[in-house]
């Protein structure tokens, strides 16, 4: 929690934006996690999400689908997950964040999950299906694991509730760009900045980042001009689907085609982004 | 014994450890939105005579209570009465619920309709209304359920509704419900999402066993007439999310001398492939609400199994949750071949070919009530008709 407050606060000192990143556990094969998120760690990522697959994930479109369905037939368990955390944790400052849905937690228990979450070096929690009106056994539990408790808004989603949603969570404000599911068209840009603005002007405690369907440096780029950063996660995922599942490279080209993908996603890089697409 | 108190669910959604709304934030404002409409429309004497009209003239209500002798004799139990929803337009009794949604979606201003359904018997019904008053209609079904239901596809795309075959996941009733909450998220603000049965997010289940209702309030107006006293001693209705279910129980809920008995799927036994979800499963999170689930020791959803499409689904709506917990109501399954030869008894001995949903209700009472008095009297509902299970029939007896 400590490390994500400090990490969003320097970035926000230097001038930039910062840069989140999605990958599903056990995407694309289990033992290649780590080294993915190795890459996307030395391509610059400000933090990273490490998604906790889920059998019925319904607010990902399909790229996340297909990750998740992917890791889960690996067999991929949350254990496995957590050792991918610590492992990520034992050679990196990086703050990293669980992401998912609210059944596997429920089932693991919230107090032991969050437990051990904050044991393997996780900094903080995010859970698409609990809203404010569920969150409470998964909140405090987080709390009381030191664990951020990362809250969604949403398009549609009105003031006073903004304001509401602020109040309670911890670590960051994630503004779902679109009324959609992840790794969708942004659609009008002007409605999404239109909104980004409104929820600028409410969201105080936290700082805000946006996320869904932001796909390359130059979305980021005029999205996080009305918020504290970005989060990509679909556009990733299709690029290792492609590297893993097109024609064989070896391991090294792969990692560094993430390294650069991320590098451009930042810097907007163009060469580094061309190529790997 | 469940004690009489305040109504449930409470503002939340909640029956007990229940329900809930477990949605992505996109949705909290559309759930909130139906929850007003139908909160302002259940207070409106306009919106109660609108649906009781469309129940009367188009839906088909009141269905009869028939009595069935030669079943009764053949059992050598009970005397048997069925609820007869099969005789409702469409042949199910899904028809009650997609009437009371359409009238509330056209309050609401909502011209785009979405549903998700596993027999097709929700998917024709929803059909059915939106052709009845002009409104676009998606249909969300696996493609398993595609195959095996062949002819409610047909029905639906002649009735001019779009059906999607889904193919992720089980390709079943929970996928199709996956993909109708996806496109519901994407067009949250023009759509409204008829759910077929008494799941999903808070008010779902409590406004769609509000429209079923009717099956035990006919009921017991019914039974008054035929033997002098509104209350069976015994009521029984298949389960797979439960809405014709708790329409027939909802009336019974607070009196102690009817028991009520909820019969799973219990598909190729309890041991094997099933969807005995509020017997075999556990409490966790779906489609929107907490509730019993089929689910692994990692909180991943299983796949469920049953011959009929209908009941083939890992989870239930949270009020059945409620009342297993609380004991008011038994819950029991009857397996594949169980419900066959439920089709065969029902068919032979009254000339009523069931759906394989209903044909475990009637499947698990030639052994479950065989042991009640000759004066006692049980009400089962006949939730459905078979024409659209033919195939898998045919293909089994």
């Amino acid at each position: 929690m400590q490390r994500l407050r400090e990490t969003l606060a320097a970035c926000k000192a230097r001038g930039e934006k910062a840069m989140g990143l999605f990958m599903t556990s056990g995407f694309p094969d289990p033992e290649s996690t780590l080294p993915v998120l190795r890459a996307m760690d030395r391509g610059g990522a400000d933090f990273i999400e490490l998604g906790m697959p889920f059998s019925d994930p319904l607010a990902e479109g399909l790229p996340i689908q297909r990750a998740s369905e992917r890791a889960l037939r690996a067999g991929t368990r949350m254990q496995d997950t957590l050792r991918t955390a610590a492992a990520f944790r034992a050679e990196s400052d990086t703050p990293l964040l669980l992401m998912g849905y609210a059944n596997p937690i429920r089932q693991y228990g919230a107090a032991p999950f969050c437990c051990d979450a904050r044991a393997a070096g996780v900094d903080g929690l995010i859970l698409a299906d609990v809203p404010l009106e569920e969150q409470a056994p998964f909140a405090r539990e987080a709390a009381a694991a030191r664990l951020g408790f990362v809250s969604l808004i949403a398009p549609n989603t009105p003031d006073e509730r903004i304001r509401e949603i602020d109040e309670t969570a911890t670590g960051f404000v994630y503004a779902v760009s679109i009324t959609g599911l992840t790794g969708s068209g942004l659609g009008a840009l002007e409605r999404v900045e239109a909104y980004l603005r409104r929820a600028r002007s409410v969201v105080r405690k936290n700082p805000l980042l946006v996320g869904f369907g932001v796909r390359n440096h130059a979305d980021a780029a005029r999205l996080s001009r009305h918020a504290d950063g970005f989060i990509v996660g679909s556009a990733l995922i299709k690029q290792v689907e492609a590297l893993w599942d097109g024609e064989p490279k070896p391991a090294e080209t792969r990692y560094e085609a993430i390294r650069r993908f991320v590098r451009a996603l930042k810097t907007g890089d163009n060469a580094a982004q061309e190529e790997t697409r | 014994m469940m004690e009489k108190t305040r109504p449930l669910p409470d503002e939340r959604g909640h029956f007990g450890l229940y329900g809930g709304m477990f949605v992505p934030e996109t949705l909290i404002p559309a759930v909130e939105e139906v929850r007003a409409a139908y909160d302002a429309a259940r207070r409106d004497p306009d919106f109660q005579q609108e649906l009781d009209a469309m129940l009367a003239d188009y839906a088909g209500r009141p269905t009869p209570l028939t009595f069935c002798e030669r079943l009764t004799d053949a059992i050598g139990g009970p005397k048997i009465y069925l609820k007869r929803e099969d005789l409702c337009h469409t042949g199910a009794h899904k028809i009650n619920n997609t009437v009371g949604q359409i009238l509330l979606a056209r309050r609401m201003g909502k011209m785009r309709i979405i549903a998700e359904t596993g027999a097709g018997q929700h998917g024709v019904a929803t059909a059915t209304v939106c052709a009845r008053y002009g409104m676009e209609c998606i249909v969300y079904m696996g493609e398993e359920d595609v195959e095996r239901q062949r002819l409610n596809m047909l029905r639906m795309q002649l009735l001019g509704a779009e059906v999607r075959p889904v193919s992720s996941g089980s390709r079943t009733l929970k996928d199709a419900t996956n993909e109708a909450i996806r496109d519901w998220v994407t067009h949250v603000r023009d759509t409204f999402y008829i759910i077929g049965s008494v799941v999903g997010p808070h008010p779902y289940p409590m406004m769609v066993r509000d429209f079923h209702r009717v099956i035990g309030e006919e009921s017991r107006r019914q039974l008054q007439e035929a033997e002098g006293r509104p209350a069976p001693d015994a009521a029984v209705a298949c389960v797979g999310g439960g809405s014709n279910a708790i329409g027939l129980f909802y009336p019974f809920l607070q009196d102690p001398n009817v028991a009520l008995y909820g019969v799973e799927a219990a598909g190729e036994g309890l041991d094997g492939r099933h969807a005995a979800t509020l017997t075999k499963g556990s409490p966790g999170i779906l489609h929107g609400a907490m509730s019993y689930l089929l689910q692994d020791a990692e909180g991943q959803v299983q796949l469920a199994h049953s011959i009929s499409a209908g009941l083939d689904y890992p989870g239930v709506g949270p009020e059945h949750a409620w009342l297993r917990d609380a004991g008011r109501v038994r819950y029991v399954s009857a397996t594949d071949e169980e419900a066959l030869a439920g089709v065969r008894l029902l068919s032979e001995t009254e000339g009523i070919i069931p759906a394989l949903e209903t044909a475990h209700a009637i499947g698990w009472m030639a052994e479950g009530v065989r042991g009640m008095a000759r004066s006692e009297i049980v009400v089962a509902n006949c939730s459905g008709r078979g024409d659209k299970d033919m195939g898998t029939i045919a293909k089994h007896l």
